[in-house]
This record gives C-alpha cells, structure tokens and sequence, in this order.
C-alpha cells in the first residue's frame, strides 16, 4: 500500500509541475496577502509595517496552508469524474493508495507555500525571532496540520456533484476559520461574542503555536502557554484524522 | 471450452433509476461478446459490475472463475478495463501514464518503462510517447487506454464503447486492435451502441435495453431476427429510379421504399441480392452513383425486436 502510494504520490506531484497555475495559487497568494496586510493594516493595526510582520506572518501561513489543502478535494473530484479513478480501482491495488498517495503529494504543495512565504517575508524584512530548530519544528507542525486538514477537504471532494462545488463549499467553511481567528489583530480587540469564538476556534492556536515557533512567543496572546499550544495542534490534528479520514474512505468506497 | 464471464439476475438502482432489471451475461474463454444497446440501457453498468467498481445490489457475477462481490481482488489481478471516456492522465505523457500503470501492478521501474514502450510500439505511439495527452486526439487517447488496460496482459478485457466519437478510419485500427487481443487468447466483451460493430468483432451478441436482456444470439441469427441486410441504390439519374424500382421487383429482391428523392432502398435477405442487381443494371446499362447493403441500424434492431420505436435511439 505505501508502494502504490508513493508511486500515486509522484503522479499528482508531476502533475502539479505541469501546471504552473496551481503554483500561482500557492505563491502568489501568500505574497498578495503578506503585502495586503503588512503594508495596508501594518500602520493601522500595530504602529508600524516592521512590527506587524512578525505578528501577522504566522497567521499568513496558516491562512496559506488551510486554503492550499482544499485544493485536494476539488483535484479529486475531477480526476473521478474524468474516470482517472475508474483505472485505479480497477487495479489490484488498495483501495485507499489512490487518495493516500494525493494527500502525500500535497505535502510538496505545502512545502512550497511555505517556503515561499518565509522567504517573500525575509525580503521585506522579517527576521526569525527563534532558533533555526523552531522554525523547521514550525514548518513540519503546520505540514502536519495541513495533511490532517485535508481530509475534510477529501470528504467535500467524494460528496460533492461538480468540482466547482468542492471550491464553493470549502471556502465556506475555510473563511470563518480563518477570519474569524487572531490571524490579523489580537483576540482582545474584538467584541466579546467574537472573542468567545476566536478562543475556541482550532485555527486560533495553531496561529498561536506558530507565532511562538517563528515569530517568538513575545507575540503570542499568552506567552507562556507555547508548549500547550503546540499540545492543542497535535491533539486537533488526532482528532481530524480520526473522524475525517474514516469519514473520507467511507464516502470514497460508496463513491460511484 | 470454460467460462470466462457469468453473470446472473445482476441488478442495481441508482436513485429512482434501475441502471439493471436483472441480466444474464455469459462468455466463454477467447470468444468476444459483443453487448448492443443504446445509451441509458446498462451497457456501462454492467462493466462497471464486472470490473469490480460497482457492487451489484442483487445477483453474482464472476470472472476467471472469481466472484467479484466476494474476491475483488482476484478478478482485478485479471482484468483489463478500457472506458467509454478514455481514462488517461492528462497531465502525463503517453510513457508515464503506461510506466505508473505498470509500477501499482508491481513491475519494478526498468520493467515497466519496458512494457510501456512495447506497448507504445504496438499501438503506433512510440512517436508521441513523451507528449502530454491532452495533446493526444481522441484515436490516440483510445489507443493509450487500450494500452493501459493491457499493460498487466489481462485474460479478460472489457471494452465499453471503444469507437464512440471516432472517425471511421480510427474506428478500424480500434477494430484490428481488438482482432489482434482475441488472437492472443483473451477473452472480450465489448459494449457497442452499432450492430455493425458486434457484427464484426463479436462471436454473440447480447442486446440489452432498460437493464434487461432482450436478444442473445450469434451475429447470424440476430441479423436473421432483425430482418437482415439493407440493400440501398441511389442511381445516377433521378430518370432512372422508376426503372430500378420496376427492376427491383422483377428479379424478385421486393418492393423498395424511397428514403430520399433519389434513393431506394429494400430489405433482403439472402446473400445474392447485390450481386442479382449488379447483374441486372449491368444488362439495363443503368449507372448509379452509390449501391450498398448495411445492416440495420440500432433503431431499426429495436424495430424489430421489440415492435416498437425506442425514442432514446431515435432521439
């Protein structure tokens, strides 16, 4: 099964190498944001450009990441409908490599992102406030958010009609998540309903675990709880492969 | 002589739609079954129960000897699928589209780099191996999944409408392609909405419509059933066509029907039609311009088998 995989994996890398709009999305994205937030709410939001990007980078990324891992399930969603799957399944191959092997490949797509975004930051100024081991123990924690995440995006992909129903519906659910989070200003600046939902929402500790990893935890809303922030990201990582990945290989077998 | 494909009572529904009422499919080992029926009448469900994608709700099926509810995997290690829209990586090329096949069914890379480009030879795709598919038209895009489907040299291939959408031409290499398979041994079953098609690749022919098997027989005994062959005459000079229609009924071929103004046509039966007529307009000095026999079309198949004109067809 980790064979088929891999050999599943390198395809949808191929693939992605193949077409270089897929990497619009993944690079220029961030860019556009990290300009749009820095230079435009930078001097609104925290007095200066310089002191907003190390506040707002780590929110960036896992805005990045969060959008980047929906593009599975509209990915999956055509190659069903284009019959690409039909061969797959017609193969004495695990069931399950097919979309094993997607979601492996997707880690190449986040390592990109990522590595985009860092390095775009570092030209407009960003320096790591922690040791280079924090900021690879940053990238590999919100890699692992990102193959978690993606199996709901899995799940849309195996029951929605049409690809462009995939994007619709995940996008719903991505933008709350994200917005609706300390991604772009401090929790404490919200109202009070909002703050109740900031400081349950998932999205807003995994921000925070990455801006102790890779801003500092001085940025952080509460700077000594880093170590349980990034407890937080694990065990929600646990708990979305635990009910999405069952839910995702159930809808894939009745699938068709 | 043993089975290669048996199918019994299968039936699946899909909403409020049932895809099959119940149908028997047989097909002994190296022959070709040919499955006749127009769009929407199960043809692709059924592959789809055969080829291990769909479970069928009521009924069983195996294949080389291996239920394919109960022992998937088996069958799958058998099987070779080719689709009705071919089912190619688009993004890939020819050669990395038929080398991924040949990794999952476990040849090591050299191997299956190996095969693949044995296979690009055989399928007159060596010169295109290393361009994108979605580069490829549509003869070559079948002929790639014809190949992918062969790579792990299947006993038994399914071909679901193999020429749908091709140019005649391509439609005959698809043709000598399935001719070469059967020579090897393998065993096929072919779905096809053209009669002339089964007639030509198949040994029996089922007909099915609305998910129930409404013909079994040899191409021979279905074209017997559904009256044969269509002898059509177009002469030169539209001045003629009395005089071909009045030599049509004293050789004693029948009365013809006149689909165009400058057309006749007639049923026959027998096999010395064309060559009574050939004679007759030779000794009248009558040119045509055109003077064929066909076999009847889907819609006239149905005509015939059912009393009734199906409107899927003739739509």
């Amino acid at each position: 099964m980790i064979r088929d995989s891999l050999i599943l994996a390198r395809r949808s890398v191929t693939k992605m190498l193949r077409n270089p709009e897929q990497f619009i999305d993944v690079t220029l994205q961030p860019i556009i944001m990290t300009v749009l937030f820095v230079f435009i709410f930078g001097g609104a939001v925290a007095g200066s450009t310089a002191d907003y990007l190390p506040f707002v980078l780590p929110g960036i990324i896992v805005q990045t990441i969060m959008f980047t891992s929906l593009t599975i399930g509209v990915n999956l969603n055509t190659d069903i409908q284009k019959g690409v799957f039909d061969r797959f399944r017609s193969l004495p191959i695990s069931r399950s490599a097919p979309l094993l092997g997607a979601v492996a490949g997707d880690i190449v797509r986040h390592t990109i992102a990522i590595g985009v975004t860092l390095a775009f930051a570092a030209i407009i100024g960003f320096r790591f406030g922690t040791p280079w081991f924090s900021v690879l123990g940053a990238i590999g924690l919100i890699v692992l958010f990102a193959v978690s995440l993606c199996w709901v995006s899995v799940l849309i992909g195996m029951l929605a009609r049409s690809a462009g129903a995939v994007q619709g519906l995940s996008f719903l659910i991505v933008f709350p998540l994200t917005f609706g989070s300390s991604t772009f200003v401090k929790a404490d600046t919200l109202p009070d309903w909002l703050q109740g939902w900031v400081s349950i929402n998932p999205v807003t500790h995994v921000i925070e675990a990455m801006r102790g990893l890779i801003s500092g935890t001085a940025y952080m809303d509460n700077p000594g709880n880093l170590g349980g922030e990034i407890l937080f990201v694990l065990g929600a990582c646990v708990v979305l492969v635990a009910v999405f990945f069952p839910l995702a290989t159930w809808a894939y077998r009745r699938k068709i | 002589m043993t089975t290669a494909i048996e199918a019994h009572g299968l039936t699946k529904r899909y909403g409020k739609t049932q895809a099959l009422a119940g149908i028997d499919l047989e097909v002994e080992e190296g022959r070709v079954l040919g499955v006749l029926g127009p769009n929407g009448a199960g043809k692709t469900t059924a592959v789809r129960i055969l080829a291990t994608l769909v479970r069928p709700d009521t009924g069983t099926a195996r294949v080389a000897g291996f239920d394919v509810v109960s022992q998937p995997k088996q069958v799958r290690e058998r099987i070779g699928l080719t689709g009705q829209y071919a089912s190619v990586d688009e993004d890939l090329t020819g050669l990395q589209n038929l080398v991924m096949i040949g990794q999952l069914l476990d040849l090591n890379r050299a191997n299956a780099i190996a095969r693949a480009n044995e296979l690009l030879a055989e399928f007159d795709l060596t010169d295109a191996a290393k361009r994108l598919t979605k580069t490829y038209s549509g003869g070559m895009r079948r002929r790639l999944d014809l190949a992918a489907s062969l790579i792990g040299r299947p006993s038994v291939v399914y071909l679901d409408e193999p020429t749908t959408g091709l140019d005649p031409a391509k439609r005959d290499d698809v043709w000598d392609m399935v001719r070469a398979l059967v020579r090897q041994g393998t065993t096929v079953l072919l779905t096809t909405q053209y009669l002339e098609e089964a007639d030509a690749l198949a040994n029996e022919i089922t007909v099915i419509d609305h998910g129930r098997v409404i013909a079994h027989d040899t191409p021979q005994g279905l074209k017997r059933q559904v009256g044969g062959q269509t002898l059509e005459v177009r002469p030169s000079s539209t001045q003629d066509l009395t005089r071909v229609r009045e030599l049509l009924v004293t050789v004693g071929i029948g009365e013809p029907e006149q689909p165009a103004p400058d057309l006749l046509s007639v049923s026959v039966s027998g096999d010395a039609a064309l060559t009574t007529l050939v004679g007759a307009l030779a000794k009248e000095k009558i040119a045509v311009s055109e003077l064929s026999l066909r076999l009847p079309s889907l819609d006239e198949v149905f005509y015939s088998l059912t009393g009734e004109k199906n409107e899927e067809v003739a739509a």
